[in-house]
């Protein structure tokens, strides 16, 4: 397919802007470089992105089980009253008094997020879990500092973790202490009790754990930190399999962000915009990002909490992300949340039943939201890797699970098939996992070739990275 | 029966025998008893309607101004209707990152495209795919710059005041020392800077045209910056890039910004997008995603994420950044809607946006306000005046339906684009000169 720069002709363009109805004016001194934009007539423009999308599998495509992402059906509903003109036409810096709609809006979250989490007080500004994971070691670091408490400079990770939590550590300026996972694929209580001390400022951890576990040591674990003087952080990515069930806060946690991108049903948008809001006890609250929402006598306004660690980001965070997310919350009320638990951890658990009658379980107990295959066993028996089997799915239409992911499990396959997925659709992709497991013992081959159906085949990673062609060459 | 949930009670029976227990919350095992939530203080399910009359009324609760001259980084473009069309199809909207490429190379090419169009917009060397905004883009440009030897950063006080903020707090992070740079007439103060920086300064960031809508000497001040050894940031305003001196042409290594003028709504704040690009010797030091062309197994074209020895599921804690999504959907429209403007389109947003701001600001200067500042300005500008007399005007401008500038220290930003008409701006003079007169 050609790029958008290849198309159309250097005369064509859309008719948009009126003439001037005013004395023109320009720069002293413009830019001397040329401005190489695409040229295309309006006809060939819609073509040519309706051509990108049909490249693209997205929840309406087909089952897309990529674990620890929580690809859920996203609900037309929500973007439609995120689309208002009373939420999208509004300037972030507006009055408090003419933007009370907004306010409002993220009040609401903020408080319902707290009741789902367990925790005193939120904020809405971080646009992604990464960014949420960020801004709750900044509260942790700033208590410590408040605190006068300096020595506290490590951050203990298990190495199940997802790459975002020691990257986030790093950037808060903490130093990461990597502690091996039990062979339960739950925390080392010994390596954890043994890598804790007076320079712990405190653990990250989710749970349901990315093995897909949740980790019945929990309470103890949190109660080590504790009482090493340091804090708990819960990255909530895989809050989906105990929404309205159980709550981090309960679990000992101190802080910790959520994904409304994931567990909230707004939709990713092939890699964003999400939303990460970022909880926290009432002990960190005064250290939360500023401007949060107020509430007095049905006013809204903003204001900072008083050892604000300042601002993540601009303005209020991804607001109108935060619109689709309460939507979705409205709808289901305190009755449904824990209906989208328990769907997601029975859908987990029926496919992981049907699959594990050929494919190695990494664990094998029940899982919560999310199951990991290990296809190390298939792999030195017939060649076939977990990369393999992602590829031959795509010819069935089938969007692969997260593979090598998490660390600890060789040819890992991550399977998150989400409540909103029927027994019928589940029961046909088990059918092809089955038949691709046979396949990679009596013709292996296919798989290695797969896939063949798709527009593009399996692409060379290295020579793109090494000869890095990051942008089109006009000369 | 769970709303979005399509299996019946009878169907999730049938499932739990087939695993082997009796009922959901068998799976919770390894949940301690005391741990289950009883009853969420939340309000209770509603229906598709419902919901629809309950979110209305809370939108209906915001003002929307019809005409509005507040931009302080945030600003009201016209949006091609191709624009929505195609970014509220189905596929693009609930897609996850690119990770399965042969099945994803709408999005892969679509960032390819936009990386190669804000290269040509800024005249950089090569983008990354997005940041959260403008504000986390100028913050992690002071992470590629800062060395073993080179550990402080410098930012100009005339920059946009939440993007130093935010600046700032990263910097509470990384440990990195940030100096803010005084200002002079509402220009940066070059004197000051040259002083400041010093053989450990590793970069200065000039936002271009600044806060208070002037245009830096940006040429000049990139040869102090590189006199001094350290990098040059450029955060850029988008739309002005169509016309002004690129980044490049005056000296940056980095250059950032936010990229909401490109075809987003204002929307309270966000979604937007913060785009990044550098020369081709900062490449390896960008954070987030990265697209390359490369070809498949057959010599095919087509498109991976690439150099991804950068990130935090390759690299973890020694990663460029902890960036994983990013705002792909943002940046998609960023990318559409250059397609569709054109380079044409983009000059013309650009001169409209800056003759506007001109014009608004000789009518007001008639009305009775002078401007706080002399030079050169882009669609920005400010009128001198105090803190009452900008709240008189502020209400009586909301009264018919027009959003005024913003109260800064001073006086008021003011800020037009394209889709203001000089009835609009002649409107907003005549209710300023009345409240002066008052
Ligand atoms: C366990 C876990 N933590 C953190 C993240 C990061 O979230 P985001 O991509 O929103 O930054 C992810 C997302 O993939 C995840 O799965």
């Amino acid at each position: 397919m050609k790029l958008i720069f290849e198309k159309g002709a250097p005369d064509q363009h859309l008719s948009l802007l009126p003439a001037c109805d005013v004395p023109e004016v320009s720069f002293k001194e413009e830019r001397a470089l040329p401005l190489r934009l695409p040229h295309v007539s309006e006809n060939e423009l819609t073509r040519h992105y309706k051509q990108l999308s049909d490249r693209v599998h997205g929840m309406n495509d087909g089952f897309y089980p990529l674990g620890s992402c929580t690809m859920k059906y996203n609900p037309k509903i929500d973007e439609e009253l995120a689309a208002l003109p009373g939420f999208t036409q509004i300037h972030p810096l507006q009055s408090a008094e003419t933007a009370q709609g907004c306010l409002e809006v993220l009040h609401t979250m903020e408080k319902n997020l707290c009741e789902i989490t367990g925790l005193d007080a939120f904020t809405l500004q971080p646009a992604a879990g990464a960014h949420g994971e960020f801004t709750g070691l900044l509260l942790i670091k700033a208590y410590h500092v408040h605190h006068k408490d300096f020595a506290r400079t490590k951050i203990i990770v298990p190495d199940s973790a997802h790459g975002t939590n020691p990257a986030s550590a790093r950037m808060a300026g903490f130093d990461v202490v990597n502690i091996p996972s039990g062979p339960d694929g739950c925390v080392d209580l010994e390596a954890l009790k043994a890598a804790v001390g007076p320079d712990t400022a405190g653990l990250m951890l989710t749970n349901p754990n990315t093995v897909g576990i949740f980790d019945k040591n929990i309470l103890k674990i949190t109660e080590i930190i504790h009482k090493a003087g340091g804090l708990c952080y819960y990255d909530g990515a895989n809050l989906n399999a105990v929404l309205g069930v159980v709550r981090p806060g309960d679990m000992g946690f101190d802080a910790c962000h959520l994904n409304l991108h994931k567990s909230f049903a707004t939709p990713h948008g092939g890699g964003g915009p999400g939303a990460g809001p970022v909880g926290c006890k009432a002990e960190l609250a005064q250290f939360l990002p500023g401007p949060q929402v107020e509430e007095k006598g049905g006013k809204y306004k903003f204001v900072t909490p008083k050892y604000s660690i300042g601002r993540v980001r601009g303005f209020a965070g991804n607001f109108d992300v935060v619109v689709k997310a309460l939507c979705y919350l409205l709808t289901l009320g305190k009755e449904e949340l824990p209906h989208v638990a328990e769907n997601a951890v029975l859908n987990a658990n029926y496919m992981m039943a049907r699959l594990k009658t050929s494919y190695t379980m990494a664990y094998d107990t029940f899982c919560m939201h999310e199951f990991v295959m290990s296809l190390e066993g298939l792999h030195k028996e017939t060649g076939i890797a977990a990369m393999d089997i992602a590829k031959g799915l795509l010819d069935h239409g089938i969007h692969p699970p997260t593979m090598y992911f998490p660390l600890i499990v060789h040819e890992a396959l991550m399977i998150e098939p989400c409540e909103t997925e029927s027994k019928e659709i589940m029961d046909e992709v088990c059918d092809v996992f089955l038949q691709l497991f046979e396949e990679a013992k009596t013709n292996p081959q296919a798989l290695h070739d797969a896939p063949l159906h798709t527009p593009v085949r399996r692409l060379d990673e290295v020579a793109a990275a090494r000869h890095a062609i990051v942008r089109y060459n006009f000369d | 029966m769970g709303t979005y949930v399509p299996n019946s009670e009878r169907v999730q029976q049938e499932m739990l025998d087939v695993i082997g227990v009796k009922n959901v919350r068998d799976l919770y095992c390894n949940v301690p008893k005391k741990m289950f939530v009883k009853e969420l203080n939340l309000p209770s399910e509603k229906s598709e309607l419902e919901v629809r009359a309950a979110v209305i009324e809370i939108a209906e609760k915001n003002r929307v101004f019809k005409t509005c001259l507040r931009g302080a980084g945030a600003y009201r473009h016209f949006i091609p209707a191709v624009v929505k069309s195609i970014t509220s199809r189905e596929e693009l909207v609930t897609a996850y990152t690119p990770y399965q490429a042969e099945i994803s190379q709408g999005i892969l090419q679509s960032i390819f495209e936009y990386q190669t169009e804000m290269c040509e917009l800024t005249g950089m060397d090569v983008s990354n795919a997005s940041v959260y905004d403008g504000a986390t883009a100028a913050a992690e440009s002071i992470t590629m710059c800062r060395d073993r030897k080179r550990t402080k950063a410098y930012v100009s006080a005339t920059a946009n005041p939440q993007v130093i903020e935010t600046m700032q707090t990263y910097c509470f992070g990384s440990g990195v020392e940030l100096t803010v740079i005084p200002a002079k007439n509402g220009k940066t103060d070059e004197k000051a800077l040259k002083a400041a920086l010093g053989e450990d300064a590793a970069c200065f960031y000039l936002q271009q045209p600044n806060y208070f809508g002037l245009m830096e000497d940006a040429a000049a001040i990139g040869e102090i910056v590189h006199a001094a050894g350290a990098k040059y940031v450029m955060g850029v305003n988008p739309i002005a890039c169509a016309l002004m001196k690129t980044p490049a042409e005056c000296g940056a290594d980095v250059a950032v910004g936010e990229g909401q003028p490109l075809g987003l709504d204002v929307a309270f704040g966000g979604p937007y997008l913060g785009f990044m690009t550098a020369t081709h010797d900062m490449m390896r030091h960008l954070p987030g995603r990265i697209v390359g062309e490369t070809h498949d197994v057959d010599g095919k074209v087509g498109y991976v994420l690439t150099l991804t020895a950068r990130e935090q599921h390759i690299r973890r804690e020694k990663a460029t950044s902890n960036i994983c999504s990013n705002e792909q959907l943002c940046a998609f429209t960023a990318g559409l809607y250059m397609a569709a403007m054109g380079a044409s389109g983009m000059r013309q947003a650009a001169t409209l946006s800056m003759s506007k701001a001109h014009y608004l600001a000789k009518a007001l200067q008639k009305a009775g306000l002078s401007l706080a500042y002399k030079g050169e300005f882009f669609h920005e500008f400010v009128t001198a005046c105090d803190e009452k007399t900008a709240k008189s005007i502020e209400k009586a401008l909301e009264k018919v339906g027009i959003l005024g500038g913003l109260s800064v220290d001073g006086g008021i930003l003011w800020c037009a684009t394209e889709v203001v008409t000089k009835a609009e701006l002649d409107k907003t003079a005549e209710i300023v000169k009345e409240v002066l007169s008052k």
